[in-house]
């Protein structure tokens, strides 16, 4: 129960941070990639705030041998960087492009811009279906 | 430039970045929001499996919610063709590449994991392209 409850916690940090950093506006993440054109930095400040926070926490974090409420770290069983991992990148960087969201904000946009989520919500799970085949 | 910029984006970052912190350091789980969300549908999972990626999604709307009102004008009209499109990258790339925004380029560059440095280096890169090429086609800018 205890770890139902900090997941629950956690994710509404994350939706909060989506809503307040603006990476849930499409416009803005497509003008934040839009490097050689009309480019907004704007970005690089959730992305840098978040990795800052991270790249502090997790050497304090993984100094214990287990987590507080659970018995070991889940973390990837491979350190490979395969073909696999990089057709996946380019993959999921050209979507992001295409539209503007990444997963979280995507789903997210399902209250804030229902006529755009409706339609980019279910192709991308049935995108993450198709992976999961080609994953199996 | 750097004054023009929002302070929200910085706070926003850090929320996330605490997120990810909470859920490892209590959880010892990986804020992945594809991994989390295709678990979720695709697999068959224990009850407390099942039920803390469930509470993630949950409150990643109850903090989303928190703060609507959006500032930021809605867009309209746009391609459904794309959005199409993007779903379906998005979902077979983070699947296969196992990891979107949040998984390699939050927490697996906090970890300082070299998979998930390479993957948001190419997933920036192939957003940037993708952003340049659609901006020579008067899509966007």
């Amino acid at each position: 129960m205890n770890r139902v409850i900090i997941a629950l916690i956690s994710g509404i940090l994350f939706g909060a941070g989506l809503v307040l950093s603006e990476m849930v506006n499409p416009v803005k993440v497509q003008g934040f990639l839009d490097l050689f054109g009309n480019w907004d930095p704007s970005l690089v400040l959730v992305m840098g705030g978040a990795v800052a926070v991270t790249l502090v926490t997790s050497r304090f974090i993984l100094r214990r041998k287990t987590p507080i409420f659970a018995d070991r770290f889940y973390m990837a069983m491979t350190s490979n960087i395969d073909a696999r991992l990089i057709l996946g990148a380019v993959l999921f960087g050209t979507g992001w492009g295409l539209s503007g969201y990444c997963p979280g904000p995507g789903i997210v946009n399902a209250m804030i811009n229902p006529a755009e989520a409706i339609i980019f919500i279910p192709a991308l799970i049935i995108g993450g279906y198709i992976g999961q085949k080609f994953s199996a | 430039m750097l004054e023009s910029l929002p302070i929200e984006a910085l706070y926003g970052g850090i929320l996330i970045g605490l997120s990810a912190a909470l859920l490892l350091a209590f959880n010892g789980r990986i804020a992945g929001i594809s991994g989390i969300l295709y678990n979720l549908l695709f697999n068959n999972l224990g009850s407390y499996d099942r039920s803390w990626r469930l509470a993630f999604l949950i409150g990643l709307f109850v903090g989303g919610y928190a703060l609507l009102p959006v500032e930021f004008e809605l867009r309209e009209g746009y391609s459904s063709v794309l959005l199409i499109l993007s779903g379906l990258a998005v979902g077979i790339g983070t699947r296969i590449g196992n990891g979107c925004t949040s998984g390699h380029g939050v927490c697996g560059i906090g970890l300082l994991a070299g998979r998930s440095i390479v993957a948001t280096i190419t997933f920036m890169s192939a957003g940037i392209i993708t952003v340049t090429i659609m901006r020579m086609f008067g899509i966007v800018g």
